[in-house]
C-alpha cells in the first residue's frame, strides 16, 4: 500500500515543475522572432531631410530606436543617451535612426529640439515600420549589425551599460 | 386608422399646444443630455476605418483581426481594440487582403513579426498542447477517481458482516438470558 501513498506527492511533481516554469517566466518579456534574422527593410522620410532606406545603410551597424514625444518618462530618460551614443560612435561608422511613432509633428519637433537630436529621425505614418518590426510599445531599440541582421532587441528605456555593450558588439562584427 | 391627428380649431387646442410645447422642451433637454450618455457608455467596437471598400471587406478584415491579439491591450483582439496600433493593424490587414493575401498568410506575417504571442488562440502543437490537453486529462483523471471511489463504496455496502467470535456470541446469549430471566418470571 505504500506505493499508493507515494502517488500523491508524485502527482504533485509535474504541477510543481509547471508552476516553477510559470513563475520564473516574465509574462511581459516576449521574445522577438526577429532577433538573429535579417532586419526588415524600410524607407523613412527624415524630418528636414531626404528619404532614408535601410538597404542604403548596408555595411554599417545601425541602432534603430522607436520613440514618441508622448512616451513619458521612458523616452525622455533615454533620449540624451541616444544622442550621446550617436556623437560618440558616428565617426566609427555607427548609424542611428529614430522612428517617431503615432505622434504629432509639432510635438515630435519639440522633443527633438529639447534633446538636440542630430541623428536622422522620421515619422512612421500608418505604423508600417513599427508593425514590421513587431513593436508593441515605446521605447524599443533594435541593434543591427553590418550584415543587416538584428542582433538584439530591447524593450523599454536603455541603460548606458547596455547601450555601450550592444553598440560595441555590432561595431566589432565585420 | 390607429393614427390620431390633431384637428385645427378644436376646443381645448391651447391646452394641447401647451402640452406640445412642454414635450418639445423635454425633447430638447433630452437631446442635450444625449452626448453625455454616449460619452458615459463603454467604448463600442471600432467601426470600419476610413477607406473601407465594402461590407464584405469589412467582414473579412474583422474576421482576421479577431484572431490577432492587440499587443498593447489586455486580452483584446485587434478587431475589438480602440487603440491606435490596433487601428493601424486593421488598416494593414485590409491592405494585405486587397493585395490578395489569404487569412493564413496574414496571420503568418504577424507571427513572423510578433511571435505566436500575437495569436489569441495558441496553435495546437508542442508545449501549447498542454494548454489544450490538460483540462481534458484532468477531467479524465477526476472521472476515474470518482468511479474508483464509488466502486469501493458500493462494494463495501454489499460485503457480508464478519463472522462473530463464537465465545463472544455465547457470552451475549448468556447475558441476555440472565436479563430476561428475572423479568420474564
Amino acid at each position: 500500500m505504500s506505493w499508493k501513498k507515494a502517488l500523491i506527492p508524485l502527482a504533485c511533481v509535474p504541477l510543481i515543475i509547471l508552476l516553477a516554469y510559470g513563475f520564473r517566466t516574465d509574462p511581459k518579456a516576449i521574445p522577438s522572432p526577429l532577433v538573429e534574422k535579417a532586419a526588415p527593410g524600410f524607407r523613412i522620410a527624415i524630418y528636414d531631410g531626404d528619404d532614408l532606406f535601410l538597404a542604403g545603410l548596408k555595411g554599417k551597424p545601425v541602432v534603430l530606436n522607436f520613440w514618441a514625444s508622448w512616451c513619458y518618462p521612458a523616452c525622455y530618460e533615454e533620449a540624451p543617451l541616444l544622442e550621446a551614443t550617436w556623437r560618440k560612435y558616428k565617426e566609427q561608422g555607427l548609424m542611428m535612426v529614430g522612428v517617431d511613432i503615432q505622434d504629432k509633428e509639432a510635438n515630435a519637433r519639440e522633443f527633438m529640439g529639447r534633446f538636440g537630436f542630430t541623428f536622422p529621425n522620421g515619422p512612421d505614418p500608418g505604423s508600417k515600420i513599427s508593425i514590421d518590426y513587431g513593436v508593441y510599445g515605446v521605447p524599443e531599440t533594435f541593434f543591427i549589425d553590418r550584415q543587416g541582421r538584428i542582433t538584439y532587441k530591447h524593450v523599454g528605456g536603455l541603460t548606458a551599460e547596455l547601450m555601450e555593450e550592444q553598440v560595441r558588439a555590432i561595431l566589432k562584427e565585420r | 386608422m390607429g393614427l390620431h391627428r390633431r384637428r385645427p380649431g378644436r376646443p381645448g387646442g391651447t391646452a394641447t399646444r401647451r402640452r406640445g410645447r412642454w414635450a418639445l422642451a423635454l425633447l430638447a433637454c433630452l437631446s442635450l443630455l444625449m452626448p453625455l450618455t454616449i460619452l458615459a457608455e463603454a467604448p463600442s467596437p471600432p467601426k470600419a476605418e476610413a477607406g473601407s471598400s465594402s461590407p464584405d471587406m469589412d467582414d473579412r478584415v474583422r474576421d482576421v483581426a479577431s484572431e490577432l491579439r492587440c499587443v498593447v491591450c489586455q486580452n483584446l483582439s485587434v478587431a475589438d481594440s480602440p487603440s491606435d496600433l490596433a487601428k493601424e493593424m486593421r488598416n494593414l490587414i485590409r491592405e494585405l487582403l486587397q493585395q490578395g493575401k489569404s487569412r493564413e498568410e496574414i496571420k503568418a506575417y504577424f507571427v513572423s513579426r510578433y511571435g505566436e504571442f500575437v495569436l489569441l488562440e495558441p496553435p495546437k502543437r508542442g508545449f501549447n498542447l498542454l494548454v489544450w490537453g490538460l483540462p481534458f486529462a484532468a477531467l479524465l483523471v477526476g472521472a476515474g477517481g470518482v468511479y474508483l471511489v464509488a466502486k469501493r463504496w458500493t462494494e463495501r455496502g454489499h460485503q457480508a458482516a464478519p463472522p462473530l467470535d463464537p465465545a463472544y456470541a455465547e457470552r451475549v446469549r448468556r447475558e441476555l438470558k440472565e436479563r430476561e430471566g428475572p423479568s420474564g418470571s
